[in-house]
Order: structure tokens, then sequence, then C-alpha cells
């Protein structure tokens, strides 16, 4: 994997943008980011019914600091998803609060969220949501474009993702053309255009075979050790293993153990990726650091 | 049987489920086809319906294919009556022997209008016959000399028992009004008897015949010219004075309606069309939606017919619902319309017939039948497994290069991503884009006729375009004379005129004077309005006498220009048409045997129904009228204050018994009453069209709701997600505005042309050229601002969605 080779700084939204990285969305939402091992994200008490039926989240309080990934895993139906969709401000809490970066993202007006997801979190999800009807670089560049960002600039950062996640040759080329892994490439790629301070991955590996399966959970490792925060959800226990610095288990929608972990579980014996960081933007994250969450349960 | 009963009650609760989840589009259904039907009811029933009264009654009456005046120096009666057995001539009446005479109320001043008007007078004992049976109004039929029984078309009504006097007529004879009747054929504004039209007729007045045919072949207008032909050839050159056939007559009685017809008519195709559309849109966008439902449907065992039949049906439904109210919609505003041909020829009000309601009931159905089975066949015939998997996304792969080119443009990528959009969708595209335009095409005819209509409400209110109307009291007994009105605070007797019998003689050269001499008076002409003879027309004309300045009174202009001399006149269509002139010939006006001739210089707008001349009281001295003016028409001096005219004038008028107001005119009830129908057609055209957009977008939202949460979990706030949505159909809607412009005004350049023809006047240009560029600019983005209208709800439905409710939905 080749990688591009000018490292960029983490720096506030509105900061000016490094060389090679589309600048932080100027809107509210991002708020100011954090340094390692600073909490990013605070949800407390979270709640989630959807009708009258059991809730889907009970009470659920999670804090996840800079550079840690977290995966959350659970058996189907336990609430992981859901608390996904609400760390990304894509639904709304019945009761608690989420606050990423000092915002509180469940109280924000749908504009204000939109503009979060732009700038503060890129989004993975099981099954890709890639548009068939734009190219592999259309989709990459869609985030930029929503937020007004520099063509030149976004395209340079398009390209530099492109060759970085080793598909450059695929640019042209509609999503349906692509295998799973590719297309999930493409994901990440679109995910990191906007250089979030978290990544959010919803089963990434849940609709690929074994050796895509596997291609991804390496890309995330990297991203990782990058210093990136993830949060990932899965019920792949090999994938929590080999990105997650923590694995926070749900079970009928409540936290049923918080563990901390040592990344670096390669299931397949690779070298852990060591190369700039010149990708998510958040250089001086380092890996394997983070403390268990609030109320974190080391077993 | 309850095998078949089972699966009748399969398909209908197939049916009751499409109709209760798809309110929107059964809305939409409903609305678009009353439109259609509405519109095109009227148009048919007005075209049909206006007729009946005027058939009726001439059939009943075995009306006058054909009037033949007939010179009685020139052709004798026995000639005449010879005219019965040329070939073609089914049935004669007559000759009759006919004159003109000048009568005046001999008792009661004031009892109908200053003057009566010269009537063409018949002398026929038996009203009965095998042609022209005139039928009573009221009273009874003349018996004896000195009786008259006036026509009940004449503009004036005086009970019976009412005496006239001819005052022209050596002795001053006497008639007293016996009877009110209706001739289908007008062929007399007066009847007395043979002896005693002898009578008036050796006492000075010119002697002429009235022969009526009924002829064998009368359904064109052709084979009534072969009849006429016919009578001319039979008779000595130059016998034949006037012929009329009774197409015009009836073309004239329907001509209110008539002109309805045209612009109705095009709003009934205009619906139509935008029906076909737009059904087609509803229900391939309901199949298309409901493809897994089909594929579900179908895996259970429903068969392609019944497929169809449940997605017809569901078409159908409110269609039937649509058509329903549209025909009830329809005859209600055409009750109005038609109404005005009762009062004309008796009887009950006319109404649509049953059949045409039955027509267009049974067209609108198989219109929408055979687009929504056309649409449905494409569900009956998909695979199971195909419309089971493929779900209610597009298919992939359209639409591709449009999105990257549009990509490409320096646009926000909201804009640029809605407008590549319709390229998903092509068929479903050019079918919105159609209905979009054929919108703009309405609002822009619409547009059209509303100006057009004002432009003649505004310029033909008055007699003329003149600032101030100068009014001479009502007259007496006498020509000229008048009677005054009461005055502010004097407590009105019977009538309305002054309590006590204070009459006042009008002298209109004193009210002339006092015109001229009053400040602020740039310059005035007088009017005075008499009928006289034309030659080559059957009946009278309107004819309008002019004294002073007669540039004041120009009119708005067909042909050719204003009178401005002695021997000169301007004439209206009708007049030309019937007397077979044109502008630059000669027209000779009779009068009790006396003829004078003036040259037509230019043909006059008039939307009357009277055929009408104007010209100087002097080019008819000939004629030795008493025309003295009746009216005045005053233009200012720049820079003279109205109000402060009117003060003034009203002082120096009121002790001659005139009085003066500002020249507003009078409002044309039939006009505001086509304005405010086409204003109603319109808001309809625009509201399916609004409504075809609302229901296109909602389709397409919901087949791209997905794709939507993905943008919206990308970051696309919901001011963009607005954006993108109404930008989708934007394009379409700016581009088919833009088609539809030109259309419109083509169509409009079509219309008015015809609506003129149907009351029997040409169009000047300026009625036809009424659009304006700030107009045009306006109209250019109608399509778009129906597509933005009809965009908007669903688009703020979606920038509404929560995002993971989006995602989730596959």
């Amino acid at each position: 994997m080749t990688t591009p080779s000018s490292p960029t700084p983490a720096g506030p939204p509105g900061a000016a943008p490094a060389q090679g990285r589309p600048e932080r969305a100027q809107q509210a939402g991002a708020g100011t980011w954090t340094a390692a091992g600073d909490p990013v994200i605070e949800a407390r008490g979270l709640t989630k019914a959807y009708g009258t039926g059991a809730p889907a989240l009970v009470d659920v309080s999670l804090t996840v600091r800079a550079g840690e990934a977290v995966a959350i895993v659970g058996p189907s139906g336990s609430g992981k998803s859901t608390l996904l969709n609400l760390i990304a401000g894509l639904d709304r809490p019945t009761a608690g609060s989420v606050t990423v970066g000092g915002e509180r993202i469940d109280q924000m007006s749908e504009t204000a969220s939109a503009r979060y997801r732009r700038a503060g979190v890129g989004m993975v999800f099981q099954f890709f949501n890639l548009l068939d009807d734009l190219t592999v670089l259309d989709n990459i560049l869609l985030p930029a474009q929503l937020a007004g960002l520099d063509r030149a600039r976004a395209r340079q950062r398009a390209a530099d993702l492109l060759g970085y996640l080793g598909i450059a040759r695929h640019a042209a080329a509609y999503p349906g053309r692509l295998s799973g892994g590719e297309r999930q490439r493409v994901a990440v790629a679109r995910a990191l255009m906007n250089s979030p301070a978290v990544l959010l991955a919803d089963e990434p590996t849940g609709a690929l075979d074994r050796g895509a399966a596997r291609d991804v959970q390496q890309l995330l490792v990297d991203l990782g050790r990058e210093g990136l925060t993830i949060v990932l959800v899965t019920h792949d226990i090999a994938l929590a293993r080999a990105c997650a610095t923590r694995t926070v288990e749900l079970v009928d929608g409540a936290v049923a153990r918080d563990v901390l972990v040592s990344r670096g579980l390669t299931p397949t014996g690779d070298t852990p990726f060591t190369g700039p960081t010149a990708l998510t933007g958040h250089a001086g994250i380092t890996g394997g650091t983070a403390a268990a969450g609030d109320g974190a349960v080391a077993r | 049987m309850r095998l078949g009963s089972g699966r009748a009650a399969a398909t209908r609760k197939v049916v009751l489920g499409g109709l209760g989840r798809r309110r929107a589009q059964t809305a939409v259904l409903v609305a678009t086809v009353l439109t259609a039907v509405t519109a095109s009811l009227l148009a048919t029933g007005l075209l049909v319906g206006s007729s009946a009264p005027f058939d009726r009654a001439f059939s009943q009456q075995h009306g006058a294919h054909l009037t033949a005046e007939v010179d009685a120096a020139k052709a004798t009666a026995a000639q005449l009556a010879a005219t019965t057995r040329l070939a073609g001539v089914a049935a004669t009446a007559g000759p009759f022997p006919m004159t003109t005479v000048h009568a005046d109320l001999a008792d009661a001043p004031g009892a109908a209008g200053p003057d009566l008007p010269p009537l063409a007078v018949v002398g026929r004992d038996d009203r009965a016959g095998p042609v022209d049976r005139v039928s009573l109004v009221d009273g009874s039929w003349v018996d004896r000399p000195g009786e008259i029984v006036l026509a009940a078309s004449l503009d004036f009504r005086v009970p019976t028992g009412t005496r006239l006097v001819v005052r022209d007529l050596p002795g001053s004879p006497e008639l007293t009004v016996v009877g009110i009747a209706r001739s289908t054929s007008r062929t007399a504004d007066a009847w007395v008897t043979s002896a005693q039209l002898s009578a008036l007729t050796a006492a000075g007045g010119q002697a002429g015949y009235e022969m009526l045919y009924r002829l064998d072949e009368a359904g064109t207008a052709a084979a009534v010219h072969a009849g006429q032909d016919a009578v001319e050839d039979a008779l000595p050159d130059g016998a034949v004075t006037a012929t009329r056939s009774y197409l015009d007559l009836r073309r004239d009685a329907n001509a209110v309606s008539a002109a309805y017809v045209p612009f109705v008519a095009a709003f009934g195709v205009l619906g139509l069309a935008m029906s076909t559309l737009i059904i087609s849109i509803v229900v391939s966008g309901a199949v298309g939606a409901a493809r897994w439902r089909i594929g579900v449907l179908k895996s259970l065992g429903f068969t392609p017919g019944q497929v169809v039949t449940a997605y017809a049906a569901q078409t159908l439904a409110p269609a039937a619902v649509g058509v329903g109210l549209g025909v009830l919609l329809g005859n209600l505003l055409a009750v109005p319309v038609l109404a005005d041909q009762a009062d004309a020829y008796g009887g009950p009000d006319p109404t649509i017939p049953l059949w045409v309601d039955a027509a267009v009931t049974a067209g609108a159905l198989a219109l929408v039948a055979g687009a929504a089975v056309a649409s449905a066949r494409r569900a009956g015939r998909m695979r199971t497994v195909e419309a089971i998997s493929l779900g209610r996304a597009p298919r992939a792969g359209r639409g591709r290069l449009a999105r990257r080119l549009a990509g490409r443009l320096p646009l926000p990528r909201p804009v640029s991503l809605g407008l590549a959009n319709p390229f998903a969708r092509p068929a479903r595209a050019a079918v919105l884009a159609a209905a979009v335009g054929l919108g703009a095409l309405g609002v822009t005819f619409a547009v059209g006729l509303g100006t057009t209509l004002t432009m003649i409400q505004k310029e033909n209110g008055g007699e003329s375009p003149a600032a101030v109307a100068v009014h001479l009291g009502h007259a007496g007994g006498e020509p000229g004379g008048g009677q005054r009105e009461a005055a502010p605070g004097e407590a009105p007797g019977p009538g309305g005129g002054p309590a006590g019998p204070e009459t006042v003689t009008v002298d209109p050269a004193a009210v002339a004077a006092a015109v001229a001499a009053q400040p602020g008076t740039a310059s005035y002409y007088g009017l005075a309005q008499t009928r006289l003879g034309v030659r080559g027309m059957v009946g009278a004309a309107d004819v309008s006498a002019l004294t002073g300045d007669p540039a004041v009174a120009a009119r708005r202009l067909i042909t050719g220009r204003w009178l401005a001399a002695p021997g000169e006149a301007v004439a209206d269509t009708r007049l030309l048409r019937a007397a077979g002139a044109r502008v630059g010939d000669q027209i000779t006006v009779t009068d009790a045997g006396r003829a004078a001739t003036v040259l037509v210089v230019g043909e006059v707008f008039d939307g009357n129904d009277d055929a009408n001349l104007l010209t100087m009281s002097s080019s008819l001295s000939g004629l030795r009228l008493d025309l003295a003016p009746e009216e005045f028409g005053v233009d200012l001096a720049p820079g003279t204050d109205l109000t402060s005219y009117l003060q003034a004038a009203e002082d120096a008028l009121a002790p001659l018994g005139a009085d003066a107001e500002a020249n507003e005119g009078d409002e044309s009830t039939v006009i505001v009453a086509m304005i405010s129908l086409i204003t109603t057609l319109t808001l309809m055209i625009v509201v399916v069209a609004v409504l075809g957009v609302l229901n296109t977008v909602v389709l397409d939202t919901r087949e791209r709701v997905h794709d939507l949460g993905v943008f919206k979990a990308l970051g696309m706030t919901p001011r963009q997600t607005i954006v993108m949505v109404v930008t989708s159909v934007a394009g379409i809607g700016a581009v088919a505005g833009l088609v539809g412009v030109p259309l419109g005004i083509g169509l409009h350049h079509a219309v008015v042309p015809l609506m003129g023809d149907a009351i029997t006047t040409g169009m000047p240009a300026a009625y036809i050229d009424v659009y304006g560029s700030p107009a045009l600019a306006a109209l250019a983005v109608g399509g778009l601002v129906i597509a933005a209208a009809g965009a908007m709800l669903p688009a703020t439905w979606a920038a509404g969605t929560r995002t993971a409710t989006a995602l989730r939905t596959e």
C-alpha cells in the first residue's frame, strides 16, 4: 500500500488547512477537537425506543477518547447500530445525551447535524451505501462537494485517498463493477474525505467474503494506528480484536461489558502499519493507550 | 363459482388497498380528470347546446331558410310568386309588401325612450302559412287597418294598446299596438294588414316585397347560396335588393356562447392532453412503486390479467369520481351562458344535452382506461422474480453520463445532482416536461386572453374614448325634446324622475354651445343614433351620426382609418359582411325611399350584435332625418383636472337639461363572465400541472429515499436536500416553460380571431399582439414556478425525513 508523504497535523475547525488536506468544515457541529486521550464522544443515559416495543437502547453511557478504537459488539438486535446512529446524529435518542467534540449532537437542528456529519465524522456502512449512479471518484468527492470545499483541493485529496487505498485505477468506474472489498475501500475513502475526527463503521466487513474482510480489517487497523478515533460496530470478534483498543458489548440495549484490549492482533500476522499519517489528518494520536470509558468493566 | 368470487374479492382487496395507500396519486387523478372533463364538456355542450333554442324555435315556426327583399319597381308580385316553383324550393311565403316607417308614441311621453327607431313593416294578414309561422307573445294578430303587431326582438317594449303615430306621412296616420310576436327568421320589425301597408305606401313610403323560402337543401351556406342564386336568376336583374340566410341568424343567435367555444375547447384539449399524460405518470408510477408488491401477488397466484385489472381499476375508480364531478361542474358552468339563448327564443332554459354528458363521460373513461391498461400491462407482463428482486429502484445505469457531466458544472453539488436526476427516468421526465409545458402553455394562453378581453372591455365600454360624456335629459314626445332628471336631494317621482311636473325642453344646440364654451374643452363630438336600411343587407343597421370633431369618437380599427370628413364612414365587420362591402367601397343607406351614399374608409371593431355604421350627420342630409345629438363626448385640454371640469360642466349644463360625467363606460357582463371562466379553467390547469409535478416528485423521492439517506448521512443539509429535489424538476420545468410560452402565444393568436368570428367581427392587431416584454419575461419562468411549486412539498418531506429512517428504507 502506498501512502502520501505529507503528514498533516490536526487542528481545530476553521484552522488553516494543511497541505493535501481539505479544510475542515467551518460549520458548527464538529466542535473543538481534543488532543489524544481527551474525551471525544460522551454518551449519557442514552435510551432509544421505537414505537411501543422494547427499547433498542436503555440508559447507555459511554465515553470515547481521542485515538481510541472502540468496537461495539453484541448479538443481533442488541442496539449496536442504534448507538452508532445516535453518535452519528442520524437519529435522536428518546432520552439521554450525546456530546461529540463538546457539541450536543442530540439537540442539534437537522442542518447543524448535517454539518456535524460533514465535518466531524466519517461513516462506513455494512452495505457500503455508495451511489451507483456516481463514479468512484464522484462518490468520494461528494462529502467535500456538499461542504462546498475548493474543487481543486478536493480532487487532490480524493486522488491521494484513491492512491492510499489502492483503488486509483477504479476512479472512473461505477461502484457496481467493483468487488465488495473494493467498494468498502471506496466507502472508507469517502468517509475520510473531509478528514473527520471520528470514523464510525457499522459492520464494515459484514457483507464481504473472507479475503475482502481481511483486507478491510487491515485498513481499519492502519487507520487506528494513525491515531484516528474509530467506533466500530461489529459482531465479528476477530475484527474487534484486531482493530479495537477497547471493546464494548451490548446486550438487550444495555452495556454488558467494557473491556480494554491490546491492538495489533492482526489475524493475518501482517506487520502493523507504521507509515505516515497523512490520510486521517490526525497525526500525534498514538494507538494502544486509551483508557476504558465510564463504567468500564475490565474482565 | 366460489373460486371466481374468491378471485374477485382478492382483486378488490388489492384495488382498495392500493387506493388507500396512494391518497396523493388518487387526489391527482381526480383533479386531473375533473379539469379535463369540465372543460371538454363545457366546450362541447356550448357548441351543441347553444344552438338548441334557435333550432327548436326555427323548426316550430318553419322558419325561412332564405329571406329576400325585392325592389317592387323591378319585379312584380307574379314574378315573385313564380319562384315558388323553382327547383330546390320546398315552400314559400309571400310576396309580402313592406316599407319602412318612422313612428313615434302618440301619448305618454317617455314611455318608450326618446325616439322609436325606424320600423321595417311588413303587410301580412295571416301569421300562419307554410313558412315563418310567427308566434304571438302577447295580444292578438292584426285584423284590420290601424293595428300593428311589434316584433319581440325589438330593442324597446311597449304594452299592447299603445298608439303610434307616423308623423312624417301625410295625415300622420295612427297605429295601435295589438300584439307582440316573435319571428325566429326575423322577417319584420312590425306587421300590419296588407291594406294598412298599402295605405302607408300610398301615403309616400317606398314599396318593396319580402319573399320567404324554405329550401330542400339548406344544411350548408353553399346550399343556401345556391337557392339564393336560383331566386336571383329567376327575377329581373337588380330586383333582389337584399338576402339573408338563416345560417347567419343562427350564428348571430349563438354568438355569445359561440364566442366561448374556441377558448373553452382549447382548454378542453389542454385538459385532455394533460389528463392522458398525468394518468400515464400516475399509473406507471403506481406500478413502479408496487413492483415488489406485484411480484408477491404473482407469486401468490395472481394472473397477469388480474394484475392488469387491479391496477387499471385503481386508476378508473378515482377517474370515475373525477368524471362525475367534471360533468356536474361543466353543466353548472354552462347554465348562465346558455340562458342567454333562452331569453331570445322563449321556452325552457337550454341545458347541455344528455348525449353530450354521456359521450364526454364515455370518452374520458375510455381515455383513462386506455392509459391505465397500457401502463398496467407492464405490471402484468413482469416476471415474478424480476419484480421481487428489482424492488422500486430505477434501473441502474440510466443517467450516469448526465450525472457525470452535471458534476463537472460549476454549480453547487445539490444543484448538479438534481439537474441530472431526470435522466434516470427519461420517459417519466419527458411526460412531466409535457405536462409542465402544457401548464405553461395554458397560463400563457390565459394571460393573453385575459389581456385581450380586458382591452376590449376597457376600450369598448362606452361610445368612444372621450374623457367626458355629456348626456341630454330623457326625451319627451318630441325628437330632441327631453325631461329633466331629478336633481340631487330632490325627491324622485315614479320612474326616477323629479317629483314635480317640471319639464324642460333640451336644446342640443345650446348644450353643444355650453360644452364648447366650457374651459378645458379641447374638442368634442355630438352623437345621434338611429336605425337605417343598408342596400344589400336585410334588416336595419345601427347608424351613429356625428357632429363636431369625429376624431374624438375614434375607436379601435381593424383596417383602414377613422372618418375625417363628411361623406366618409366607418363600419363594423357585421355590416360589411352583411352588405357584401369592404373598406374602400361605397355604401348606400336608405330610409323611407330616400338614400345617402357614404365611402367606407375603415372597419371598426364592435363587439355588439348589431350592424353598425358611423358617419358625420351631414353625410346623411339626403335622408332628411332629425339627427340632433343625444349625447356629446368631450376631450379635455392637457392639464385639465377632470373633477374640476365635471363640476363646472355640471353647473353649466344642468340648467340646460344635460349632465356630464366621466366616460368610464359600462362593464360587459359577458366579458366579465369569460374572464371568470378563463381564470377558473386556468387555475384548474395549473393545479393539475402542479399536482402532476408533485406526484412525480413523490414517486421519485420514494424511489430514491435510500440515496437520500446516504446524502444526508454524508452531510447534506435540509436546505441542500430541498434544493436538490426542487432542482430535479426545475430544469425540466424551465425548459418546458420556455417551450410552452410560444405555443401558448400561438394558440392565443389562433383562438382570438375565432372568438371574433363567432360574434362576426374581425380583430384589431392590437387585441392579438398583447404580449409585452414584461409579461413574456414573467411567463418565461411559468414552467419553473409550476415545477418548483409542485416539488416543494415532497422536497420539504425529503428534507425532514430522519436519516436513519431513510437509510433503513430499501
